[in-house]
């Protein structure tokens, strides 16, 4: 009996004292998708925070691009899953209506602070008076454009405004005997990619419009200005015809290849064009229009999800400050190629004067974030309005009717109106 | 006392014990995987659901935005014409090639095979091959057929009017194999002596076609209809992999109910009004089922 009380005793004991020293390494867990760069970025940045802070380890999860929503969601809401969660901005209503995240504790994240230290376009994660997130890093648009095949036509420089932008995609199209394209002038996927940010960010705002109205809850891209905005995009494979949705099967394979004269797209696609034998290329401001440039941006940004409480919750907090401060920001951009969220990382000279990511880091300055309930659908009116216009030749404005009163039928639905 | 149970049945009490047991194992799997979904599938369809929050009983509502909605009826004709057209074609080209194929004896496995080869690949990879085929030029190997005969240019899966019967070819293709080979195997099923009594009669090789082969291969037929045709009305992974962003474009073009559903279900998160679709879908595959069924018993 006395045998069975002591190894009873013991046993409890051990269990107690290993319990404890499981209490004291707090584990959380960080998702994102798979993505080489962003992989390997956050695995130093956890080796760093780890050094520091030895009470914490941290559970690194990525997958493809392609389940990352749905595992997402059906993990947090079994109560698995991430403390700590990656979103892309455009996500943030849909995740926030469906509970996956909560608001960033403000003891930790002061809203002055976040408002004076972070680019502007990061106020689009204030909801409800409550930040939802934080990124690390942001992204912009710029114009590529090949050397080779400028200097073949002729041109100096990149295009500044909006009308030399057409004038140069004229003077670089190509086609064989038989009319078949072979050079693209300006290449763009239609309103897939960034296409759809390109009309509604810059275009619509050049020609004196706004896509939405500035609570989000309504369409306002239903005008002159939209219109506009859509017949100078379309105009390009419709009138210009230098332009071929499909060439090379996608603008940016168009470009690697050599093939295409001009192609707008993010910072992100840097290291592909980088690694493109051959290509000569440079990157430049996206164009302006009656002396004022306008530009898109977005993120991906950290967020606490509705999983996280107690301990966990304060450890998740404490590596979304180190996620979100200047270090890993420079990590960031150095490993990845992103921009840092500050202006304080950011727009420091070498930076700014950067070949590469200088264009887009000068962008930053102008850039608006659209804010999306979901973004797939909205991404879809812009591509319905596009090829309604070039393959069904309605006019700019009966297709810009069209698209809008669906979209704010998605709208209504989802603020309830 | 189970032991005294046991033996105190008689054989045949046993027997279809045992077959039960062994029964069991289908029909748990039928009723927990196959049966209950659907079952919860309709009962979702009156629901408001983002798959994360509660269920809210709505009623018909979602049938009733269905039906008022201008894409679904464009998705449903969408979804119709995969059927009506890729039907009669897929067995059209698979009966006339087994037709012959059946006559030779060289190179007949072989061709065979070839031919079957398709129905084993995967729908996704042989979609995306097809998508580049399609391609503009320079790269698109249909195009660069067309400009040396001197045809211009088409732009097939950036048409409107192109889009659907570009998506549709693939998916014929890839059922050929299957097709040939149930009609070789239905062919050969025709006893010889019809054959050697329509040769003595002296009938022609047309006729021999008209009044044994067609009429012996009915139910052969009705089985490739049927099955072909919910193969169509199903049809999702072309359609997925070939159009621009999986979206099923351009402008709804090629999009079919299932790629509907799979939208509302996993891009938007609005499962009940996904659930609805499903519902619809299948109301309409049961009639098609319950159609074949009353063609069978006409037939005897």
């Amino acid at each position: 009996m006395k045998k069975i009380k002591l190894l009873l005793f013991s046993i409890f004991g051990s269990v107690f004292i290993f319990g404890s020293i499981l209490a004291n390494a707090v584990e959380i867990e960080y998702w994102q998708y798979t993505y080489k760069a962003r992989v390997e970025a956050i695995d130093k940045l956890i080796a760093n925070f780890e050094k520091a802070n030895p009470g914490i380890t941290i559970k690194h999860t990525n997958f493809p691009y392609a389940d990352y929503r749905k595992k997402v969601a059906i993990a947090i809401s079994s109560g698995d899953g991430p403390d700590l969660v990656q979103l892309y901005y455009g996500w943030l209503n849909d995740y926030r209506d469906s509970g996956l995240i909560q608001p960033l504790p403000k003891d930790a994240f002061s809203h002055d602070e976040i408002e004076s230290n972070f680019f502007k376009m990061v106020s689009s994660m204030k909801v409800d008076g409550e930040y939802w997130g934080l990124p690390t890093a942001v992204r912009s648009l710029a114009l590529f454009y090949n050397n080779d095949l400028l200097k073949e036509a002729g041109l100096s420089g990149p295009p500044e405004t909006l009308d030399d932008l057409v004038d140069y995609a004229k003077k670089l199209t190509k086609r064989d005997g038989s009319g078949n394209m072979i050079q693209e002038g300006l290449a763009f996927d239609g309103g897939i990619g960034q296409t759809h940010h390109f009309w509604r960010e810059v275009l619509v705002r050049h020609y004196g419009g706004q896509p939405y109205s500035d609570d989000g809850q309504k369409i306002a891209y239903n005008n002159d200005a939209g219109v506009k905005a859509l017949t100078y995009l379309t105009d390009f494979e419709k009138t210009h015809k230098t332009t071929s949705n499909g060439f090379m099967n996608r603008g940016q394979d168009g470009f690697a290849a050599g093939k295409v004269g001009l192609y707008i797209d993010g910072s992100f696609r840097i290291s592909k064009f980088v690694k493109a034998e051959g290509l000569n290329f440079s990157i430049s401001e996206l164009p302006g229009h009656n002396g004022t440039r306008y530009n898109f941006s977005s993120f991906w940004a950290n967020a606490l999800s509705s999983k996280a409480k107690g301990e966990k919750k304060e450890a998740a907090a404490k590596f979304l400050a180190y996620l979100t401060s200047d270090e890993a920001m420079q990590v960031w951009l150095d490993t990845v190629g992103e921009l840092p969220a500050k202006p304080s990382v950011a727009l420091v000279d070498e930076n700014k004067q950067h070949e590469l990511y200088g264009p887009f880091i000068r962008g930053l300055d102008y850039a608006t974030a659209t804010t999306f309930i979901s973004e797939k659908p909205q991404r879809q009116s812009v591509v319905d309005a596009y090829d309604m216009v070039v393959l069904q030749g309605v006019s700019p404005k009966d297709a810009i009717e069209k698209v809008a009163k669906k979209e704010q039928e998605l709208l209504d639905d989802f603020f309830g109106n | 006392m189970i032991k005294n149970f046991w033996e105190n049945l008689s054989i045949n009490q046993k027997l279809a014990i045992t077959a039960w047991v062994f029964l069991a194992i289908p029909i748990i799997f039928y009723v927990t995987i196959r049966f209950y979904p659907t079952y919860e599938a309709f009962y979702v369809s009156f629901m408001k659901w983002n798959l994360l929050g509660a269920k809210k009983y709505i009623g018909f509502k979602h049938y009733i935005r269905i039906f008022n909605d201008e894409d679904f009826w464009i998705v449903l004709w969408n979804t119709i014409k995969y059927a009506l057209i890729g039907v009669p074609i897929s067995l059209l080209i698979s009966f006339t090639v087994a037709y012959y194929l059946n006559e030779i004896k060289f190179g007949h496995q072989t061709i065979r095979a070839f031919y079957f080869v398709p129905f084993l690949t995967t729908a996704i990879a042989m979609a995306w091959v097809w998508r580049w085929f399609y391609q503009p030029m320079p790269i698109g190997y249909f195009n660069i057929m067309l400009s040396y005969v001197g045809i211009p240019q088409q732009p097939f899966l950036r048409s409107i009017e192109q889009a659907l019967y570009s998506v549709m070819a693939p998916a014929v293709w890839a059922g050929l194999g299957f097709q040939i080979v149930i009609f070789i195997a239905g062919i050969r099923a025709i006893p010889k002596s019809h054959f050697e009594a329509a040769e003595i009669d002296g009938a022609g090789r047309l006729q021999i076609l008209k009044e044994i082969i067609l009429p012996a291969l009915k139910p052969t037929t009705i089985f490739l209809v049927v099955i072909s045709t919910i193969g169509f009305l199903r049809i999702f992974d072309q359609v997925y992999s070939m159009s621009e962003d999986s979206a099923g474009g351009p402008l709804n073009a090629t999009k079919p109910l299932v790629l509907m559903i799979y939208e509302y279900a996993f891009d938007i998160y609005k499962l009940g009004r996904a659930s609805a679709l499903t519902v619809i879908l299948f109301l309409l595959l049961l009639t098609v089922s319950l159609l074949q069924l009353w063609f069978m018993r006409k037939q005897k």
